[in-house]
């Protein structure tokens, strides 16, 4: 351990006696925020809002923040989740109202609840996203997405800082499915959106998807250069994605909910 | 209303690197409703997002103009090549991150000028928002483009693409013209863009250059700088904001979303700066000493503090260490700051202002970062050239203490390339550093000790008494930096515990150009600009062929030349292209200043000795404002939001 030097105040760091998990949407422009942005707004939010966090021991102390599974930049997000270890027990009611207060609009609290075992990471193992398409139509989408589904592996490459990756989409894709967004902005059943197939830049086509989080993870980006690999899909404008939930995959394939039940939500 | 582009610029956004910092939303960012006010200014930082955003100087014209009920500003910055090839191919036009609107739309661009080498991002704006890049080919209906910043001192370089330049301190000189637009606009812009130029050249410390013609003799130097009309005055004199503590702004500093070069809340504890160092634009330009009270200064930490939440604290000035309280407001910062991890950093200070109870307590609540001092020069000869006068004897004494007290790290700032100095002056540089290892090794009792000497390129300033000395050419400079180098490594001993930084010499030859340019400059500017000149103060965008090549076409068929702005030395009687420009430094003064300096003679401090003359406080109407108050700061009362609700274990 660090040995605290001749002249150098003694770090105070009291303990973690608890730990709090979060659930916050990152939206509309803010979606453009990389992880380590939004961590910073996360932990100057937490001093501007006096939560009493825990610091790590040291030389160079940080809050004890714990991330699990960030949306990569430019995805849109209802279902983020981090643990913030607190120095005193505290309800975590008025911590959410606090801290929501405190961040900038567009990173906004939903839920949190106290963390109880298993941890927070032992508690997701899938994501749903949602991916509008404008002007692709839904009849387009679903060739596409059927051509993935029947494929045994469709492997795309993602260049990361680290350099080029190799990723599996479809021993990822759990699930997914096609609806349409009519011209009015409702969404309506695909089978009735590809009869009007004549007007493709009025479409906006939605995939909803189940991604199983493997390493290296599979992000909205790599399902769309799936479709791109097997169907030669290319959006005429960049797609939108947004995360919304994450979870563990239950036998229906749904998500469960990783707060658990007893947990409190912002706003009502 | 006007139209806002972010829905265009959206599109745009997944296909470049660090999307975040063109989408605003920064915490303590404002937006007013563009209806709502008469006069609407963009404040432009013509550099990238994450050096421009932490800039002081915009934070306090923001907010200085949108608390005026007809004002609003908006803050733009420059967009990367990748952003902007898309933005020409879309047709998206330059934009303020607040309210995403065209710059085109707003009455007064106001632009920084920090620094000489971001000059090709101007033209890079203004091309992007649609505005004609000469002044002259602008219509009432375009934006008045106002330069301000420490580079508008001289802003003869860029005097074609600016239409107006404010000189010396924003605060109040952004409220009168504000006021000259306001009143143009209400009486439905009468005499079209002339009269407004005409009207604003009337404003104190305001520059328009297009009002001024200027004539040179056949072999180069300017003959005459006269205004082409009555109203126009024959010099400009700089504005000056007294009494700090009726300006605490930043009030509530901007977070960004994105990272930045500063991530730190910054107070500035005083300005101007009379240490005299000769090199020093900055503390020439600034004068004379303006202190923010002992109180003043808490305040605005304790307002920035709760507003940001930041976990540091910048006490920001030319040499801060130097505040007449400066123990006072340390020890009271650290005392209210106990427990918090809020920790204080003192960006500059020297190394004989300096001692250890400072260094104890700005790092008492928080991170030690490394202890960073400017000797400046390695010689006692070339820092009493220089003015710089602290002594080695300080700078070892200093740094054992620091050495003995747990720190590990110390950084050096030095330059190379001043004038009348030779390899021996930048070569003892190497013994300097070599004397800090071997003392510091005995005071810490280890040899786990370090330093880092930086060294820059001396480039001369207007405004200061090394305006008319000869630069060092880049080749000067690479060779002795080169013969450092060696000397360091010499002693192998200590080599190990010493990194060298430097920069190559190019960049400062070409910042020379432009910082001592005059208006034949702004078309060498243009041409760069033409061939793809973009971020000119980032190595890796920087191109040396592409200056020195349109320097040689654009210069040399007028009789001057790159070398004739920057290798030449000056004589007393030539005609400065900054001559108009008044930053209150008699100019006699600068001579004799500059003739001590070559004779190797000292100039102390004004603060503590008499008034030597400079001219400034007669010839801005100020006067020194320094304490001691004899107070002390009293401890605050934190109101957390959290603590009188929580249950407490």
């Amino acid at each position: 351990m660090a040995r605290v030097r001749p002249g150098e105040a003694a770090n105070p760091a009291p303990p973690t006696v608890v730990r709090v998990r979060i659930r916050f949407a990152k939206r509309g422009r803010l979606r453009f925020l990389s992880h380590r942005d939004v961590a910073r707004s996360f932990e100057r939010a937490i001093r501007r809002a006096g939560v009493p966090v825990a610091h790590s021991h040291g030389f160079n102390p940080h809050p004890r923040l714990s991330w699990v599974g960030a949306a990569p930049t430019g995805a849109a997000s209802e279902a983020e989740y981090v643990e913030i270890g607190l120095t005193r027990s505290m309800e975590p009611g008025p911590l959410v109202a606090a801290l929501d207060a405190a961040l900038p609009a567009g990173i906004d609290v939903l839920a949190a609840a106290i963390g109880e075992p298993p941890p927070l990471a032992e508690r997701i193992d899938a994501s749903r996203w949602t991916i509008e398409l404008p002007g692709v139509a839904p009849a387009q989408l679903r060739a596409a997405l059927d051509a993935l589904l029947a494929a045994d592996t469709v492997v795309v490459e993602r260049i990361t800082p680290g350099g080029r990756r190799q990723v599996d989409v479809r021993a990822a894709l759990v699930d997914a499915e096609v609806s349409a967004r009519a011209p009015g902005g409702g969404v309506v059943e695909s089978g009735v959106a590809a009869s009007s197939a004549a007007a493709p830049a009025r479409h906006c086509a939605i995939m909803s998807a189940v991604v199983r989080q493997l390493t290296p993870a599979v992000r909205p980006d790599d399902v769309l250069s799936a479709l791109d690999l097997v169907a030669g899909l290319v959006p005429p404008v960049p797609a939108k994605a947004t995360r919304t939930a994450q979870g563990l995959l239950d036998d229906r394939g749904d998500l469960v909910d990783p707060l658990g039940a007893v947990r409190v939500t912002a706003r009502g | 209303m006007t139209t806002d582009v972010f829905s265009a610029l959206e599109a745009l956004l997944p296909r470049v690197a660090k999307p975040v910092q063109y989408v605003g939303g920064e915490l303590n960012a404002q937006l007013k409703p563009w209806d709502s006010v008469d006069v609407r200014w963009a404040l432009m930082y013509p550099d990238a997002y994450e050096v421009g955003l932490p800039n002081q100087g915009v934070m306090i014209l923001y907010e200085v103009l949108n608390e005026r009920s007809d004002a609003l500003a908006e803050r733009a910055y420059a967009v990367w090549p990748d952003l902007e090839a898309l933005m020409r191919e879309h047709g998206v036009p330059a934009f303020t991150v607040d309210g995403h609107r065209p710059l085109g739309a707003f009455d007064v661009i106001g632009v920084s000028l920090s620094t000489e080498l971001g000059y090709t991002n101007l033209l890079t704006s203004l091309d992007l928002a649609g505005i004609p890049l000469h002044a002259t080919d602008r219509t009432v209906d375009d934006p008045v483009v106002l330069a301000g910043g420490h580079a508008a001192f001289n802003p003869e370089p860029v005097a074609e693409f600016i239409d107006a330049a404010a000189i010396g301190d924003g605060e109040e000189i952004v409220g009168d013209i504000t006021d000259v637009v306001a009143a143009w606009k209400a009486e439905g812009r009468p005499g079209g863009r002339r009269e407004l130029l005409l009207r604003l050249a009337g404003v104190e410390g305001c520059y328009v250059p297009a009002l001024y013609t200027v004539r040179y003799h056949p072999d180069g130097p300017i003959e005459a700088v006269e205004p082409v009309d009555d109203r126009v005055p024959a010099t400009v004199t700089k504005r000056t904001t007294t009494d700090l503590d009726a300006w605490p702004y930043p009030k509530a500093p901007l977070v960004p979303l994105a990272e930045t070069v500063h991530e730190r809340a910054s107070v500035e504890i005083f300005r101007g700066c009379t240490r005299g160092c000769r090199f020093c634009q900055a503390g020439m330009i600034t004068r004379p000493v303006r202190e923010r009270s002992l109180a003043g200064v808490g305040e605005m930490v304790d307002a920035a503090v709760r507003a940001s939440g930041f976990d540091e604290v910048g006490l920001l000035s030319l040499s801060s260490a130097d505040h007449s309280e400066i123990a006072e407001i340390t020890k009271g910062l650290a005392d209210r700051y106990e427990g918090t991890n809020t920790s204080l950093s003192l960006p500059s200070t020297r190394v004989d202002a300096f001692n250890i109870d400072l260094a104890n307590e700005i790092s008492r609540n928080g991170r030690r970062s490394g202890l960073t001092f400017a000797p400046e020069g390695g010689s006692e000869r070339i820092r009493r050239v220089i003015n710089k006068m602290v002594s080695e004897e300080d700078l070892i004494r200093t740094v054992s203490e620091a050495f003995a007290q747990g720190w590990r790290q110390v950084k050096l700032y030095f330059m190379c390339g001043l004038p009348t100095e030779t390899d021996d002056d930048v070569l003892e540089i190497a013994g300097m550093a070599h004397r800090v290892i071997r003392a510091g090794r005995a005071a810490a009792g280890h040899n786990d000790v370090r330093t880092t000497i930086s060294i820059g390129g001396f480039v001369p300033k207007p405004h200061t008494p090394f305006q008319w000395a000869a630069q060092a050419h880049p080749d000067v400079v690479d060779g002795r930096l080169r013969k450092l180098r060696a000397a360091v490594n010499a002693d192998r001993k200590v080599a190990r515990n010493i990194g060298m930084r430097y920069h190559d010499g190019q960049p400062s030859l070409i910042e020379g150009l432009l910082a001592r340019g005059d208006r034949r400059v702004g078309a060498v500017i243009e041409r760069v600009w033409r061939a793809g000149g973009r971020f000119d103060g980032w190595s890796e965008h920087f191109d040396f062929a592409r200056w020195t090549a349109a320097a040689a076409t654009e210069l040399e068929p007028l009789g001057v030349s790159l070398e004739w702005f920057t290798t030449r030395e000056r004589d007393r009687n030539e005609v400065l292209p900054w001559d108009h420009l008044d930053s209150g430094l008699e100019r006699d003064w600068l001579w004799a200043d500059w003739e001590d300096a070559l004779a190797g003679q000292e100039q102390d401090d004004c603060r503590w000795t008499p008034c030597f003359d400079c001219g400034v406080c007669p010839a801005t109407g100020t006067e020194i404002e320094v304490g001691p108050s004899g107070s002390t700061l009293l401890p605050l009362t934190v109101l957390n939001p959290l603590a009188a609700r929580s249950d407490v274990n």
